[in-house]
């Protein structure tokens, strides 16, 4: 079995496979278009950190040089008044291209939308703030840490390019060999630089790793401050089981649709022709008893296929959305079931509220049922600012118990996945209330 | 009725599609068009103007209720068209809504089930053709199983011709079936009338559609 795939940069450092994966090249990639982010940064911040820089000789020498002192104050003050502004392009910008790095999804605060909200949150947010923090590392550290890794990789590329130049550069007009200084040995001729490019090969993974460590680092520092963390990865495992159950959904929606035009047409088409050929027999003949038999099978047979289909995508659902369908679902019931739909609820909902919806009515119906020993049930649905409620109460013997198997917990799960919760109220003795509540937007 | 019933079609499942009008060709039906969608079908309706319609619920492109809207299309246009919906599951909703279309009369909605038995299905066509109103006696029955006021006041024999006369059944029809005589169901019907508080009338749609209506209020 193949080893699980590294999904971001840090992880593929650790990986055995880093040098002869994808990876490199990302973090080369990723390396590279940050240039001009900090280029352009560093340019932006250069009075800040030219006066910060010029404060710290002073205070190195043990000097307190006033207007320096004044400079340094009043500019910094002013990057704490535009900085948090002045962040939010970098922001967005290193956002997107932490993708190249980390495909992991980053997600900033929620923003309002514009005007003097937007400029609120920009000053108010603790969030504006880490953003400004990049801004300033961007500004500072990250010159020095890209300048290091230039540097090595400019030391690489002059020993493996060392033939070459020596032979280039070998001799002068005067036909006397030049001599080529390479860290503190001299090179002449290209086969003493030989070992030059052998080193510089044996470093390029070196330079590989160097170059994975600088991004991950960027990537790690960008994700801390610009994303939110840990939240967010916890937003795409719930996002994750919501596409999860959208695709359960899509695939019984399949299975039905299947069913529908394939066995249901089918059938009915045999029944079909069962029928006409009863028309043709007297009704006392062993044939026609026979046929008689068939006929009545298939009619069995529908009404079982009809049920199957039901209970994998109940179509009443899908044609005429909720209220109707748990109105036919009432129907349904062994039980005495009063279904009582609040002002505001809507026909239609998006398709996981409704099946969500429709599992839960239809599982706790089932349980009052099986368990409950109730005689009347009712099923209410309301719908309050962004939360639809649905709600099942049976006038059983109550005592219903999550943890007993009544399959209350596959459907807490099954609520939880689109984001809503289940609440129980079931003591000894009853009466039983289920309350299912789903987010949705109006 | 004239001699030769004109119908068209519509059904998207060509094997059904083309069993059903080999069978209404047995019938003086005349098949005009057969088509597999609702636009199919209001174009051949409007090029045709036949004496039966004939459609399926569910047919492409949307697969949910094309029929259904084709027919209420039809009866919108024309209240007396006579239209005949088939649908392989049980629907109250769309009962009412077929009931409430254009006068209420000449209308069917059947489950498909009932080719089964093809005297029976095409009699219910003859039905609807003739004027009458047929409900499938399963929406019916689905209806009538958890009403408790005032049908549970009604006794089990009452509930059975009550049943009966929803199908859309004479009062000797329903005797027939019911091996009593016809002035025994009079009876019956005049006491379930009374118990449900509607007057009596001889008209048998009417009955069928007083009671529908009713039992349509109930949610």
């Amino acid at each position: 079995m193949p080893a699980e795939q590294p999904h971001h940069l840090l992880a593929a450092l650790a990986s055995r496979r880093f040098l002869v994966s994808g990876w490199p090249w990302r973090a080369a990639a990723y390396v590279l278009t940050a240039l001009p982010v900090i280029g352009v940064a560093a340019l932006l911040l250069s009075p800040v950190t030219l006066s910060w820089a010029a404060t710290f000789r002073f205070a190195a020498d043990g000097r307190f040089h006033l207007p320096v002192l004044a400079v340094t104050a009043f500019l910094t003050m002013a990057l704490g008044g535009v900085g948090t502004v002045l962040a939010a392009p970098f922001a967005a910008l290193e956002r997107r291209r932490l993708r190249i790095a980390d495909p992991r999804p980053v997600e900033p605060g929620p923003r309002p939308a514009a005007g003097t909200a937007w400029l609120a949150a920009r000053y108010g947010e603790a969030s504006s703030w880490q953003e400004l923090l990049y801004l300033v590392l961007l500004g500072t550290v990250a010159p020095i840490a890209y300048s290091l890794l230039a540097f090595a990789a400019f030391l690489v590329a002059v020993f493996i390019v060392s033939p070459l130049l020596v032979w280039w550069d070998g001799t002068d007009l005067d036909g006397v060999a030049d001599t080529i200084a390479l860290g503190p040995w001299q090179v002449t001729t290209p086969a003493q630089a030989i070992p030059y490019l052998v080193l510089g090969l044996a470093l390029l993974p070196v330079l590989a790793y160097l170059t994975g460590l600088l991004a991950a680092g960027h990537a790690a520092t960008a994700r801390a401050l610009l994303g939110h963390g840990e939240q967010a990865e916890l937003r795409e495992v719930a996002r994750s089981r919501t596409r999860l159950v959208d695709a359960f959904d899509a695939e019984r929606r399949r299975i039905e649709r299947d069913l529908h035009d394939g066995a249901q047409h089918r059938l009915t088409s045999l029944s079909l022709q069962l029928g006409v050929a009863r028309l043709d027999l007297p009704d006392d003949t062993p044939a026609a008893q026979a046929l008689d038999r068939a006929r009545a099978e298939a009619k069995d047979l529908m009404v079982l296929l009809r049920d199957l289909v039901h209970g994998i995508s109940p179509q009443t659902l899908a044609d005429l959305g909720l209220p109707a369908a748990l109105r036919d679902l009432a129907d349904r019931s062994p039980l005495d079931v009063t279904v009582a739909v609040g002002p505001g609820v809507a026909d239609r909902y998006p398709t996981r509220v409704e099946n969500t919806a429709y599992f839960a009515a239809s599982e706790a119906l089932g349980n009052v049922a099986k368990h409950a020993g109730a005689a009347t049930a009712t099923v209410r649905l309301a719908h309050r600012h962004d939360t639809l409620v649905v709600e099942v109460h049976d006038d059983g013997r109550g005592g219903a118990d999550p943890a007993g198997g009544t399959g209350l917990t596959g459907l807490a799960d099954r609520v939880a996945a689109v984001g809503g919760r289940l609440l129980l109220s079931s003591p000894a003795g009853g009466p039983t209330l289920v309350r299912v509540e789903l987010p949705c937007l109006p | 009725m004239p001699a030769v019933t004109r119908v068209v079609l519509a059904e998207d499942g060509v094997l059904l599609r083309e069993g059903l009008a080999g069978v209404l060709q047995r019938f003086d039906f005349t098949v005009v068009a057969a088509v597999g969608d609702g636009a199919a079908l209001l174009d051949a309706v409007a090029a045709e103007d036949p004496d039966l319609v004939i459609t399926d619920i569910r047919m492409p492109p949307s697969f949910t209720d094309e029929g259904l809207r084709a027919a209420l299309a039809l009866r919108a246009a024309a209240p007396d068209r006579a239209v005949v919906v088939l649908s392989q599951y049980v629907q109250a909703e769309y009962a009412a809504q077929l009931l409430d279309s254009g006068n209420g009369r000449r209308i069917g909605y059947l489950l498909k089930d009932r080719v089964v038995d093809i005297a029976e299905f095409v009699g219910a066509l003859r039905t609807v053709v003739g004027g009458g109103t047929v409900i499938d006696p399963d929406v019916v029955r689905r209806l009538l199983q958890h009403r408790r006021d005032p049908v549970a006041e009604l006794s089990p024999r009452e509930r059975e011709v009550l049943a009966l006369v929803a199908e859309g059944h004479s009062n000797a029809a329903i005797a027939r079936r019911l091996t009593v005589t016809e002035a025994a169901v009079g009876k019956h019907v005049g006491n379930i009338l009374t118990k449900l508080g509607l007057p009596p009338t001889d008209d048998t749609n009417r009955r069928v559609l007083a009671v529908l209506a009713y039992l349509r209020a109930r949610s």
